[in-house]
């Protein structure tokens, strides 16, 4: 039995960990093992978390690693085989019909094919990674055809045939998880749920993504955002948002605003909604107290 | 044909794993252990924490028992005192029945544990049998039935229809109607998704506090019935019974008389949060709530356990298209729910919408296509 494989380069999890700290993407062990273990099995990685805890983000890190391109298929309600596959080019197809005149014109050909992230993927496996985005946005049909999609990576065109992939892809699913997907879709993937960082690790993220900000502010905001999304918000503050307020905080304090008057003046970098806001205003100070400590 | 290869004896206490996660009631998959054991190899695995790592990313447990999850694999790893709460290990109370009715006869589905300590008023079972008098036929069903055809929350399915107007241009139709006009294309022919009903999931209330509305929720039930597409309705109290089979008949006396003979809980206790625990226990039973319109008819007097109740409703309104609790009491104005458990299921549903009459239920399931999801947070 080998004790490890070698896997795109990447002989265990903590490799991949490594290398997505090179590409500024801190992945907890878990998440290191959990997207190893996708490329490994050839499995699909569902990213399951609240938004802006970097899901995304992760998909990218992973991309930039594997030196592969993205290819992003964005869902929402309402989405359809034809937004996700690929579509007929109608008025081309109609104006070579009208240009050929009496000659035979095959409609059929690849120019009148507009390709969708899906069958891009397709025609190329292994120089894409295929990101799903927000799959608790799509409705049931097209979650039962992603399925389908995801177990046998072909594709069948009535006008020209089935084309199957000629490896497995590498593929990320996210999920906000404002719905429940269906067990079948987890069952098919390898499965991670991505919390917010601890605020030691937040710190480190600000640093790395923010290069320039004090580690003093760095992890201060990281203490003040971890106690953001403990209180009763709408919209609790994101991985993004802290690192947008850290630098806000640090070009304030640049241009002369004292210390916790710097955090104040720049809440609208971290929390977005305006019923937030009043709410937030009124614990500031006992919040920054805190984080100050 | 040979035989594949026996599994190595190393395999076993993995698989072992597996069978224990199936028997607390993880939906566990072949092909996910398979995937485990691969990847339990994969890893080398070093130290215990890489196979629970392996675990947590293929078998998938669901969020919200992940605790529970890995106390088992403690206790099969690591053999850690197995004080695992198992579905039906404590309790006292009595079990909470998930029935059906089959071919006449009375069909349990599952048979649930109560999970409340048995405090506060007695959720004892008063099981009865309910007559209901022949009524005349309310005006405001037979203006419902006519307007709800159209009214009824939809969604769009999967397949494109001939349209008028559309998004799709449909090219051989086109094509078909230019070559009648020397290949002059001059109008063109669409295509657009298909629309069709949304399932409802109507969960109706018969406890004691509920009497009075009962009678006339089975009766609004039935007319839905008539003019719904897909339409499931459950009652609850101190059991939960399907009763859908019963109003698919056609003569509201005949469908409520069978109703009243399968429903056998009337007037008694109020389990709430066990109900739709057990609901969303059943598979076949939370598949209808997935992306379906769910109403609940109930006045939310929970007696049991409130952080149960909660906890379903935030389950049920994650499946659930739109997770609508009708409420008699909601029609006084200025009402706000009292109870602690409804109180605090509040910010799970999309809208706490009056009944208590006919004419107001029928107007609220008129509505209910205009409701906008609630901003619900990932849990």
């Amino acid at each position: 039995m080998p004790a490890t494989r070698t896997v795109y380069g990447l002989n265990s999890p903590e490799a991949l960990a490594r290398a997505l700290e090179d590409a500024f993407y801190l992945a907890d062990p878990e998440l290191a093992t959990a997207a190893w273990l996708a490329l490994a099995l050839g499995k699909p990685l569902l990213l399951e978390g609240a938004p802006g805890v970097g899901k995304t983000e992760a998909a990218k890190a992973l991309a930039g690693i594997l030196g592969r391109r993205l290819v992003r298929l964005q869902c929402y309600e309402g989405i359809d085989a034809a937004h996700a596959l690929y579509e007929w080019n109608y008025p081309r197809q109609l104006l070579a019909l009208r240009q050929a005149g009496d000659k035979p014109v095959d409609i059929w050909g690849r120019e009148f094919l507009i390709e969708r992230p899906l069958l891009q993927t397709l025609e190329a496996p292994h120089e894409v990674l295929l990101l799903i985005d927000e799959v608790d946005r799509s409705d049931q049909e097209f979650e039962a055809f992603l399925l389908e999609f995801l177990s046998d990576f072909s594709i069948s065109i009535p006008e020209r045939g089935t084309l199957k992939a000629a490896e497995r892809p590498v593929v990320i699913l996210t999920s906000n998880r404002t719905r429940e997907l269906h067990e079948a879709l987890r069952r098919r993937c390898v499965y991670h749920w991505i919390d917010y960082p601890s605020p030691e690790q937040e710190a480190r993220i600000v640093m790395l993504r923010a290069a320039g900000v004090a580690e003093r502010t760095a992890k201060a905001v990281a203490r003040a955002v971890a106690r953001l999304r403990r209180e009763p918000l709408v919209k609790p503050p994101g991985i993004a948002e802290a690192v947008e307020w850290a630098q806000a905080v640090d070009l304030l304090i640049a241009g002369g605003t004292p210390w916790p008057e710097a955090f104040r003046r720049s809440l609208g970098v971290v929390i977005k909604d305006e019923d937030d806001l009043p709410h937030v205003r009124a614990r500031l100070d006992s919040i920054l107290e805190e984080a100050r400590a | 044909m040979s035989w594949p290869p026996p599994l190595p004896p190393a395999a076993r206490p993995f698989l072992g794993f597996a069978q224990l996660l199936r028997a607390h009631g993880f939906a566990v998959a072949p092909e996910q252990v398979v995937a485990f054991l691969e990847a339990v190899e994969l890893l080398g695995p070093r130290h215990l924490t890489d196979i629970r790592r392996a675990a947590v990313a293929t078998l998938a447990p669901p969020r919200e028992r992940i605790e529970e999850f890995l106390a088992l694999f403690a206790a099969h790893f690591e053999g850690r005192g197995r004080t695992v709460p198992a579905a039906g290990e404590e309790g006292e109370a009595e079990p909470l029945r998930v029935q059906e009715e089959a071919g006449g006869e009375e069909e349990l589905l599952l048979e649930v544990v109560g999970e409340s300590k048995g405090e506060a008023a007695s959720p004892a079972e008063a099981l009865g049998l309910r007559r209901f008098a022949p009524a005349a036929p309310a005006r405001a069903l037979d203006r419902f039935r006519r307007e709800a055809p159209r009214r009824l929350p939809r969604r769009r399915a999967a397949g494109l229809v001939r349209a008028k107007r559309g998004p799709v241009v449909d090219l051989a139709r086109s094509l078909r109607r230019a070559a009648t006009r020397e290949g002059e294309v001059l109008e063109l022919a669409f295509r657009r998704r298909r629309v069709r009903q949304r399932r409802l999931v109507l969960l109706i209330d018969v406890s004691g506090s509920m009497k009075e509305q009962s009678e006339l929720h089975l009766r609004f039930a039935h007319a839905l019935a008539r003019v719904a597409e897909r339409l499931e309705v459950l009652t609850f109290g101190t059991r939960l019974t399907r009763v859908t089979p019963a109003l698919r008949l056609r003569s509201v006396d005949r469908a409520l008389e069978r109703a009243a003979r399968t429903v056998r809980d009337w007037d008694g206790g109020t389990r709430i949060g066990e109900a739709l625990a057990a609901f969303l226990r059943v598979p076949r039973l939370l598949g209808f709530a997935r992306g379906a319109v769910v109403l609940i008819l109930s006045d939310g007097l929970e007696r049991g356990d409130p952080e149960l109740m909660v906890r379903a409703v935030e389950r049920l309104s994650r499946l659930a298209h739109r997770l609508v609790w009708v409420s008699p009491l909601a029609a006084t104005p200025g009402y706000e729910p009292r109870t602690a458990a409804l109180s605090a299921a509040l910010p799970h549903l999309d809208a706490l919408l009056p009944g208590g009459s006919t004419e107001r239920l029928c107007r609220t399931v008129l509505e209910l296509a205009r409701i906008e999801p609630a901003r619900r947070l990932a849990a």
